[in-house]
C-alpha cells in the first residue's frame, strides 16, 4: 500500500505508518520515570530556570512536589502562573529557556528533564480533572478579549477569576488560536488543545464567541464602548510572501495552512503531499512543515534557508529533529523562480547568498531543486483591521510594560504585539499580567470606560 | 598487592569482610552463595536453644528510607533469629566448615539466660567446627520482649555474666555484640571486657520506626493493621556505629580489645574508616541484601586498591590508626583557623551554598557580585562551620582551607595564633585550669 509516485498525492503511506508516524512525540513520563527525572533537581536557590521561563514558574518547586509524591500540588505550582502549563510543557523550546538554565548543564551537558516533569504534573491533574481555581465575587465588570489563543486564554482566565464576566471573541471555529491551528501535530495529540481550552473555560464567567473577527464583524471601537476593558490578543494572520516569480502556482503552498490543515484532519490519510518537497524558511513553521511532509510519506523534503544555522530562528533542538526525521536542511540559499511544468510546480530555482558588508547578497550562483511542492514559511505578519488610531510599530501594537495599549482601557498582548519572542509561554505570560493590570484597573475604579471613536 | 588476611582472635579468614548475622546467613544454601562470592567468613544467623524453633510473621518484616533515585539508605526489620531447628542448622554448619576450611564461620547465639540453658548449646555448636561464637546481646526486637537479645545487653551485669559461663563451657573465641540502645556504650564493653570475652562486635540494629502509613496511620512495616519498633541498619547508621567503635577503642579501660564493626558498610571506604577507628575486621549486612553478595568484591578491590596505593602492607598497618585522632571537644585547637574556598570553575552556581549560608548560618557567601550570579566566599564574615561544603551538590567544588600561622583572620581582625590551645585553658571557660605559678 502506499504510493512513491511523482506529483501531490494523499495516502502515501498504509494506514498503519500514519498511526505511528503522528503519535506523541515525547509521551508523558510514567510515574517511575518522573521520580527519577525529578530526583536530578537540585532545588537551587532563586533558581536560574524559573528566572528564564517568560511565566516565572516555581520550578524547583513543583519538581520538589513531584519528587515527594504529590504531583497535584504541582500542578497548582504550575498553573498559578501558567494557566496553559499543559500546552507550554509540550510546545516550549525548554532548550533554550529553562532547560538551557539549568545548573545540571554546567557540571554534566544534560539538564534537569523539567518540561517532560511540567507535562506530568499537569497531566496528572487534567486527567483527574483537578481545577484549582474559583471565581471571585461578581464585580459587574465586563471584559473583552480579542483572539482564543494562548493570551487571550490566559488573560480571560485571570479576568474570570477575579470575579470579571469576560467574553471572548475568535475569528476561527475553535478556540485555541495557534495551539489548535498553529502547532505540529505530534507535540499535541489526542485534541490536547481542545481539552486544555475547556480546562481553562471550566472557571466560569467566560463565553467564547467563534467566527467572529476583528475590523470584518466588529470594531475595537465597538468593544471599547460596550466593554469597561479590552485585551487584544491576536495572533499574525498574515503569510510573508517569497517575492519570487512564480508563487501562485499551484502547489506552492503556505505552510501555516498546511499545519492547519493536519491538525483538523481526522485522518492524516487524506492530506496530500509531494513526492519532492521544498520548504523555504528557518524558523519553527518551517520545520514543523517540513518534518509533518516528511511523515506523511514524501520522499525527499529539503528546507531551504537563506543564512546561516546558526541564524535560524529554529532550535538545534527543532534542528536535530528535523535531521533524524530525514529532512535535509540547506543554508545560505534563497528563492529565485518557482519552475513550472504543465501548469503545475516542478522546481525551484535558488541562489547562493552570503553577507556581504553586514548585507545579505545573491551571489549570482545559481541550482534547480526539483519539486512537486513548495511550502512558504518565510514568517507571519499582523494583519491589522478594525483598532481605529491604536498606536503601532513595525506592523505590531505598541504596549508599555503592563500591556497598556495607547487607548484607554485596552491591553494588548501575544503575537500582535512589539514584545517578546512570539511563543506560546511569552503570550501567556503577558495575557496574564495584562489581566493583572486590567484587574487593578478596575479594581481601583480609576478610569471609567470611554468610547474611542 | 596489599595482604588482606584477617586473624581475628585466632580466627583466620582470607579478607576482613564478614556477613553479619542476619538473613543473609540463615542456611547453608545461602552461605555457600557468599563464599563462592569472595566473602571472608560468616556469622551464621543467630542460633536459639533446642526444641520449637521460634516463629516469624508471616507479613512483611522490613522497611526502609531511601535517598535520591530510591537508593536504599536505611533498613529495617522486625525478623526474630532463625526460624528453622537447631539441629538442622548445625548440621549445615558443619557441611559448610567442611567444604570451606578458609574461610571464618561463626555461631550467632542467643539463648535465655540462665547458666544451664547456655551449658547446653556451647557443645553442640563447637561439634560442628565452628571457628567460634557471637553472643547476640543486641537484637532490639521481639526477642527483648522474652528476656533475650538487647534485654541482655542493656544490663552490664547480665552480659558480663553469660561472657563468663560462655568462658567456662567453650574453647571457642567469644565475641560480644552489644546493642546501640543505649546511652554509654563503653559501659557493656568494660562488663563484656570483664567478662572475659575475646572480642566485641558493634553495632547491631537501632530501635526504629522507619516510616507510618499516612493512609492507615500504621508503621511500615505494617502487619494485619499494626506495627512495631523494628532494628534500624544500613548506610543511615554507619556514623552512630563508627562513633561507637571508637569509643570502645579510645577507652582507656577497654583500648585494645578486639571489635569487629557493624553498621551500614557498603562500601570499601566505609570498611576502612571502620578499620582505622580501631576494629579488626568488619561485618557487613544489609550492603548484601540491597546488591547481592557480589558486592563484597567491590570491597576487597577497593581496600586492597587503597592500600597499595597508600603503601599500607597489611590490616595492621592501618587497624586503629584513627584512633589517636578522635578526642573530646575540649581537647581541640580553637586557634586552628579554615575559611571555605569555592573553585569558580568548578560552581555550577546552583545557589544552594549561598541559601544555607544566608538564611541558616553566617552570611558568609555572595549570591552576586557585580550584578551577576556569583557565589564567594567572604572572609570576614566565615566562621569556617563546613556546611556549604555539605550542602554543595558538586564534590571538591568547596573546600576549607586553613589559615596559616600568621596569616590575618578577617573575621576577627587578629592573626592565627601559632600555638595550640583548647577550651581547658580558655579564659571564657570558667572551669580553666590555671597554669601552676
Amino acid at each position: 500500500m502506499g504510493t512513491t509516485q511523482s506529483g501531490i498525492h494523499r495516502g502515501r503511506l498504509a494506514p498503519a505508518e500514519y498511526e505511528t508516524n503522528f503519535s506523541d512525540l515525547h509521551p508523558r513520563l510514567d510515574d517511575h520515570e518522573a521520580l527519577v527525572a525529578a530526583d536530578r533537581c537540585y532545588f537551587c536557590h532563586d533558581a536560574p530556570c524559573m528566572t528564564a521561563c517568560p511565566t516565572s514558574i516555581d520550578i524547583p518547586l513543583f519538581i520538589r512536589q513531584i519528587s515527594t509524591g504529590n504531583p497535584i500540588g504541582s500542578a497548582k505550582t504550575i498553573f498559578d502562573q501558567n494557566i496553559l502549563g499543559g500546552m507550554c510543557a509540550r510546545v516550549c523550546p525548554t532548550e533554550t529557556l529553562c532547560e538551557q538554565a539549568c545548573v545540571r548543564n554546567t557540571a554534566e551537558h544534560r539538564p534537569v528533564e523539567i518540561g517532560r516533569l511540567q507535562r506530568y504534573a499537569t497531566d496528572v491533574a487534567m486527567t483527574e480533572n483537578k481545577h484549582f481555581y474559583e471565581r471571585a465575587e461578581r464585580t459587574g465588570k465586563a471584559v473583552a478579549v480579542v483572539g482564543a489563543g494562548p493570551a487571550g486564554l490566559a488573560s480571560a482566565h485571570r479576568l474570570a477569576m477575579n470575579g470579571h464576566d469576560v467574553v471572548v471573541f475568535d475569528a476561527r471555529e475553535k478556540a485555541g488560536g495557534l495551539n489548535e491551528y498553529g502547532i505540529a501535530t505530534y507535540k499535541t495529540v489526542d485534541d490536547f488543545a481542545q481539552k486544555e481550552v475547556d480546562y481553562v473555560l471550566a472557571i466560569g464567567g467566560i463565553e467564547v464567541k467563534n467566527g467572529l473577527k476583528l475590523g470584518r464583524d466588529f470594531t475595537l471601537a465597538d468593544l471599547t464602548a460596550n466593554f469597561d476593558a479590552v485585551f487584544l490578543g491576536m495572533g499574525l494572520a498574515g503569510v510573508n510572501a517569497l517575492r519570487a516569480e512564480g508563487e501562485t502556482l499551484p502547489g506552492v503552498v503556505d505552510a501555516v495552512d498546511f499545519i492547519a490543515e493536519l491538525r483538523q484532519a481526522e485522518d492524516k490519510a487524506a492530506i496530500p503531499v509531494g513526492r519532492r518537497v521544498v520548504v523555504i524558511g528557518g524558523g519553527m513553521t518551517a520545520i514543523d512543515a517540513a518534518v509533518q511532509a516528511k511523515l506523511l510519506g514524501a520522499e525527499e523534503v529539503t528546507i531551504c534557508y537563506r543564512r546561516g544555522k546558526e541564524h535560524m530562528n529554529a532550535s538545534p533542538f527543532e534542528q536535530d529533529l528535523a535531521a533524524s526525521k530525514g529532512v535535509m536542511i540547506r543554508h545560505w540559499l534563497q528563492p529565485k523562480r518557482v519552475i513550472a511544468k504543465d501548469g503545475h510546480v516542478a522546481g525551484i530555482e535558488v541562489e547562493y547568498t552570503e553577507m556581504r558588508d553586514g548585507t545579505l547578497t545573491g551571489t549570482g550562483e545559481t541550482g534547480v531543486l526539483a519539486a512537486d511542492q513548495v511550502f512558504k514559511a518565510i514568517g507571519q505578519s499582523f494583519e491589522a483591521s478594525g483598532l481605529g488610531s491604536l498606536a503601532m510599530s513595525g506592523g505590531r501594537i505598541v504596549i508599555d510594560s503592563e500591556g497598556r495599549t495607547s487607548v484607554p482601557n485596552v491591553w494588548a498582548g501575544g503575537d500582535c504585539v512589539k514584545a517578546g519572542e512570539d511563543l506560546t509561554v511569552t503570550s501567556v505570560a503577558q495575557g496574564r499580567d495584562a489581566a493583572d493590570s486590567i484587574n487593578r484597573m478596575l479594581a481601583a475604579g480609576a478610569q471609567p470606560a470611554v468610547a474611542v471613536a | 598487592m596489599a595482604d588482606l588476611r584477617n586473624n581475628f582472635v585466632g580466627i583466620k579468614s582470607p579478607n576482613p569482610f564478614w556477613l553479619a548475622s542476619a538473613p543473609p546467613t540463615d542456611k547453608a544454601y545461602n552461605v555457600e552463595r557468599a563464599f563462592k562470592a569472595g566473602w571472608g567468613g560468616v556469622v551464621w544467623k543467630t542460633l536459639g536453644e533446642e526444641g520449637p524453633p521460634v516463629v516469624n510473621v508471616n507479613g512483611p518484616r522490613y522497611g526502609a528510607i531511601w535517598g535520591a533515585d530510591r537508593r536504599l539508605l536505611g533498613l529495617n526489620n522486625i525478623e526474630l533469629i532463625t526460624d528453622r531447628d537447631l539441629y538442622t542448622n548445625l548440621r549445615e554448619m558443619k557441611q559448610v566448615k567442611m567444604n570451606w576450611p578458609d574461610r571464618a564461620l561463626i555461631a550467632s547465639i542467643m539463648v535465655p539466660c540462665e547458666e544451664e540453658s547456655w551449658k547446653a548449646i556451647l557443645p553442640l555448636v563447637e561439634e560442628t567446627g565452628a571457628d567460634g561464637i557471637e553472643l547476640n546481646f543486641g537484637c532490639p526486637h521481639g526477642m527483648s520482649e522474652r528476656g533475650m537479645g538487647a534485654a541482655v545487653g542493656q544490663v552490664p551485669e547480665y552480659i558480663e555474666m553469660v561472657v563468663r559461663w560462655c568462658k567456662q563451657y567453650t574453647r571457642m573465641p567469644v565475641i560480644t555484640k552489644l546493642t546501640p540502645n543505649i546511652t554509654d556504650i563503653r559501659k557493656p564493653a568494660r562488663a563484656a571486657k570483664a567478662g572475659g570475652t575475646d572480642a566485641v562486635s558493634l553495632i547491631n540494629t537501632i530501635n526504629s520506626i522507619v516510616s507510618v502509613d499516612l493512609d492507615s496511620f500504621a508503621p511500615n512495616p505494617t502487619v494485619g493493621g499494626k506495627g512495631t519498633h523494628g532494628g534500624y541498619c544500613g548506610p543511615a547508621v554507619k556514623p552512630i556505629a563508627l562513633n561507637m567503635v571508637a569509643e570502645i577503642a579510645r577507652d582507656p579501660e577497654t583500648h585494645g580489645l578486639p571489635i569487629s564493626g557493624i553498621g551500614g558498610i557498603t562500601t570499601w571506604r566505609d570498611a576502612a574508616e571502620f578499620l582505622v577507628l580501631g576494629a579488626g575486621n568488619v561485618q557487613v549486612c544489609t550492603a548484601a541484601m540491597t546488591y547481592g553478595f557480589k558486592i563484597v568484591q567491590e570491597m576487597i578491590t577497593g581496600l586492597s586498591d587503597w592500600m597499595d596505593a597508600k603503601g599500607h602492607r597489611d590490616l595492621d598497618d592501618i587497624c586503629g590508626r584513627a584512633v589517636p585522632n578522635v578526642t573530646d571537644w575540649q581537647y581541640l585547637n580553637l586557634n586552628y583557623i579554615a575559611k571555605a574556598h569555592i573553585d569558580q570553575d568548578a560552581c555550577i552556581k546552583c545557589g544552594r551554598c549561598h541559601i544555607a549560608c544566608e538564611d541558616t548560618s553566617h552570611q558568609a557567601i555572595t549570591q552576586f557580585v557585580d550584578g551577576l550570579r556569583h557565589f564567594e566566599v567572604m572572609e570576614d564574615e566565615c566562621v569556617g562551620c563546613n556546611l556549604c561544603v555539605n550542602v554543595c551538590p558538586v564534590e571538591n567544588c568547596i573546600t576549607m582551607v586553613g589559615l596559616e600561622p600568621g596569616v590575618l583572620d578577617q573575621r576577627t581582625g587578629k592573626p592565627v595564633d601559632p600555638n595550640y590551645a583548647n577550651w581547658t585553658t580558655h579564659p571564657n571557660n570558667p572551669m580553666a585550669k590555671q597554669a601552676a605559678e
